[in-house]
């Protein structure tokens, strides 16, 4: 038993230190690139310190205890089985520690909720199985599917180094600017999530819930779908490029002369499939008109 | 709570009517003894079957790209393994320790109403047969999450879904039953001196834990008959394109889920609280707390359910109550953990393999907490939600939770329901390889989670795959062991065991049924003994 006693410990000790020695990047969450994100980083590390801190103290006891009052070692139990004073203790401090918890949470969480004042609008909206983005004020609206090949996911090309994460066209902001993202859905449940930015929201059909992020580095960030959708859950990603004012308004204008054009050569292919039509109904009449 | 018992009861004649023989005794059967076999027993088939699937999901996710299921199959098994381990698992398994011990606690002959009691069970078999059919028809079986989220299980679910409905069904008839039963148990059959501060902690969540299932089964099951209604009869009670309102369903099933992952803890809860006084050899600390406390996260269990919804577009003002109210079971769960720690606190402990499932729980189900307190605060969640550090949490306290109380009951109570003692190696060995493999399994899934991998995804970026890779490892090494818990079982049960075990089997046990002889009799306390 006593045996038994030293592997617990052992085991425990060596699970904690594992966890030190992966508490490195790319283990913890990511501590992002906007004023939200860092606040969630901030609160994620103070809630985790405080659990630690009562970790050491309540598992310190029970581990104290397990050592000192084993049978094998002679302890006699002693008779205590009540105690008022130490349960008012252990009621009431834990409560203040929650307290002390709430009060940034109930602040950051306000922050959360305030998308006044953007200077871009982006409309997101989940579809099996991709992404639509709609630029409100700029006129912009593309689709973002999954560019990984087929070949690789199925283990007949070797991976590449953004496997799953990488998209044919990504959705572009410039950096410092504030971006509220409408985000709703065409089918099913999905939610826009990307962990360096601090948002998560569920795209609901029907609904349209806000976010908002300030991205505050120039980069390329990456999501996934956070809310199963179906077959392809794993396979709509969101990837984000954080670019300069300058860059910005290069891609604007470049991505608005495409849609002009696109819709351009739309009307013109329109009015010829019209005028084909059209063509066909007079040879149509005529044929009418010459049986006649 | 059994010092001053007077009178055990006269077992002399229980010869007279023992059981039928052969299959005709488990069909038929009244006895909640016979019930509560049934009830593990099927909860121990559907535990491998489960944990299967589980492993179907380790393989596929040990590295990525495709490697042995599709994501359609993959959907598939995560459901299934789900809707398994919750409803046919830890509740079936739980009400049959209900069954074994409510009545021998209380000093009852059996329970207060025995054929509705062989009804509840038998129910089971059935509705899982039904949830199983589902793997076999054409088309997928049920592949939207256990948490079944509209419209990818209304508009957009399977056909299967109708049978996947029916079942669950099914299932809360069983539940509702089983719980009706156990509360009219604990009202009116305790023995004269049995007041209620006088009920085991066991006996005290399980009834709480009942009136929790009276309250939410109702509610799954209007839940999904609004989904058939939505599937075949035209109403849109979740569908946004004819004025529903697909946040509904999740309103409707977290009401239901939130009370419902209480009820699945509670009566561990309960269990514990027997367990570690025996091996302390000293009482239960704080036993009217540990009874307040209970109730406590019961009535605050109804208060917490939009914590699973948080970015679901919910207001300010509904985060900040449900945010708080989430907050506040740590207190109430707190308490239950230092009361614990103060029994073991000066006792002369040892540790038998029970204690040591109990021990486990204790810091593990912690743990759990400790991650379930940073999922409470809204903001932090909007980072954690739909990711593996949501995974990560709720298997540390339903795996090191729940299950772990589950096993610890069994051994504890199984010697004196066979009349066999086990190999005490072997049930150290099924502890630490179960341990291991637990915390290898899911410890990292915190680490994948935090880092952005999100759940219920059959492929994965290739960052993840060190972590994923031992979380399989660890499966494996996790499911595997389990065989040790089924040859140790069965052993005992069919008479192979190291031994024949007194009546009191624990050194430090107390309470009523240790007062019966081992193997129990099959009718036991017909006459009611009196505690003083």
């Amino acid at each position: 038993m006593q045996k038994s006693m030293t592997r617990l410990v052992l085991f425990f000790s060596l699970c904690f230190s594992a966890v030190a020695a992966y508490a490195t990047p790319g283990i913890n969450m990511p501590y992002g690139v906007t004023p939200v994100s860092h606040e969630i980083y901030h609160l994620h590390m103070a809630c985790f310190y405080v659990c630690c801190a009562i970790g050491v103290g309540t598992f310190g006891v029970l581990i104290y205890s397990l050592i000192k009052f084993r049978k094998s070692k002679g302890a006699e139990a002693a008779h205590f089985h009540e105690h008022l004073g130490v349960e008012i203790l252990w009621t009431v401090i834990p409560t203040l520690i929650l307290v002390v918890l709430a009060i940034p949470a109930t602040i950051i969480l306000k922050d959360i909720h305030n998308t006044e004042d953007a200077a871009i609008t982006i409309k997101v909206t989940g579809y099996q199985w991709k992404w639509k983005y709609e630029y409100l004020d700029q006129g912009i609206s593309f689709f973002s599917n999954l560019s990984t090949p087929q070949d690789q996911i199925n283990n007949k090309a070797p991976k590449g180094e953004w496997y799953l994460l990488e998209v044919d066209n990504p959705v572009v902001v410039p950096v410092n600017e504030k971006v509220r993202l409408l985000v709703t859905s065409d089918d099913v449940m999905h939610a826009w999530w990307v962990p360096e930015l601090g948002v998560k929201q569920d795209a609901i059909p029907g609904f349209i819930n806000e976010n908002w992020f300030i991205a505050t580095q120039p980069g390329t960030y990456r999501g996934q779908c956070g809310e199963l959708c179906g077959v392809n859950h794993a396979f709509m990603p969101i990837i984000i490029k954080v670019v300069s004012q300058d860059e910005f308004k290069t891609w604007v204008s470049a991505h608005q002369n495409v849609a002009d054009q696109s819709q351009h050569t739309q009307m013109l292919a329109l009015s010829q499939a019209n005028a084909a039509i059209l063509k066909k109904q007079n040879h149509h009449a005529k044929k009418v008109e010459l049986r006649s | 709570m059994s010092e001053g018992i007077l009178d055990y009861g006269d077992h002399s004649h229980d010869d007279h009517h023992g059981p039928e023989k052969g299959f005709k005794r488990w069909l038929f059967t009244t006895n909640h003894k016979d019930i509560g076999t049934l009830y593990l027993t099927f909860s121990l088939v559907m535990f491998f079957i489960a944990g299967f699937m589980a492993l179907i999901v380790r393989v596929e996710l040990f590295e990525p790209g495709k490697v042995l299921v599709n994501p359609e199959f993959f959907n598939q098994m995560t459901t299934m393994h789900g809707l398994i381990m919750v409803f046919g698992v830890i509740m079936p398994a739980m009400a049959g320790l209900a069954n074994w011990l409510v009545p021998m606690m209380i000093g009852a002959p059996d329970m207060a109403l025995p054929r509705l009691n062989n009804w509840s069970f038998w129910l089971l078999p059935f509705a899982f047969s039904m949830l199983f059919s589902t793997l076999l028809m054409s088309g997928p079986a049920p592949d939207f999450g256990w948490t079944f989220y509209a419209p990818l299980s209304t508009t957009y679910g399977p056909k299967s879904t109708d049978f996947f409905i029916f079942s669950i069904h099914m299932m809360g008839a069983s539940s509702i039953m089983a719980a009706l039963n156990i509360v009219v148990t604990i009202f009116n059959m305790r023995a004269p001196g049995m007041t209620w501060m006088k009920m085991p902690v066991f006996v005290w969540t399980w009834l709480i834990t009942a009136f929790l299932l009276l309250a939410v089964m109702p509610v799954l099951a209007g839940c999904v008959t609004m989904m058939l209604m939505d599937r075949h009869f035209h109403t849109s009670f979740f569908n946004a394109a004819g004025g529903g309102d697909p946040i509904l369903f999740q309103h409707v099933f977290w009401f239901f889920g939130h009370p419902e992952v209480y009820i699945l803890i509670l009566p561990g809860f309960g269990v514990i609280s027997e367990v570690i006084p025996t091996f302390a050899r000293k009482r239960l600390f704080g036993y009217a707390s540990m009874v307040y406390a209970s109730a406590m996260i019961g009535i605050l269990g109804f208060a917490v359910w939009v914590h699973h919804m948080f970015t679901t577009g919910a207001p300010y003002g509904a985060q900040l109550f449900f945010m708080y109210a989430t907050m506040l079971v740590a207190v109430p769960t707190g308490i239950k953990v230092f009361n614990w720690i103060a029994t073991i606190f000066r006792g002369s402990i040892s540790f038998e393999t029970p204690m040591l499932f109990a021990l486990g729980f204790l810091i593990m189900f912690t743990l759990g907490g400790f991650s379930g307190l940073m999922l409470a605060l809204a903001p932090s969640d909007y980072q954690y939600r739909d990711s593996y550090f949501v995974v990560a949490h709720f298997h540390y306290v339903l795996v090191s939770g729940s299950l772990f109380t589950i096993i610890a009951a069994i051994y504890y109570w199984l010697p004196k329901w066979t009349g066999h003692t086990y190999s005490e190696r072997l049930g150290q060995w099924h502890f630490w390889l179960s341990v291991i493999g637990m915390n290898l399994t899911f410890m990292p899934m915190h680490f994948l989670g935090l880092a952005g991998m999100p759940r219920r995804i059959p492929d994965y970026a290739l960052q993840f795959t060190d972590f994923n890779q031992l979380c399989t490892v660890g499966a494996f090494i996790f499911g595997f062991s389990q065989l040790i818990f089924l040859y140790i079982v069965i052993t005992s049960c069919f008479g192979k065991g190291t031994g024949k075990a007194s009546s009191q089997v624990w050194e430090g046990a107390r309470g009523l049924e240790w007062t019966l002889p081992s193997p129990v009799p099959y009718h036991t306390f017909e006459t009611a003994p009196t505690i003083t």
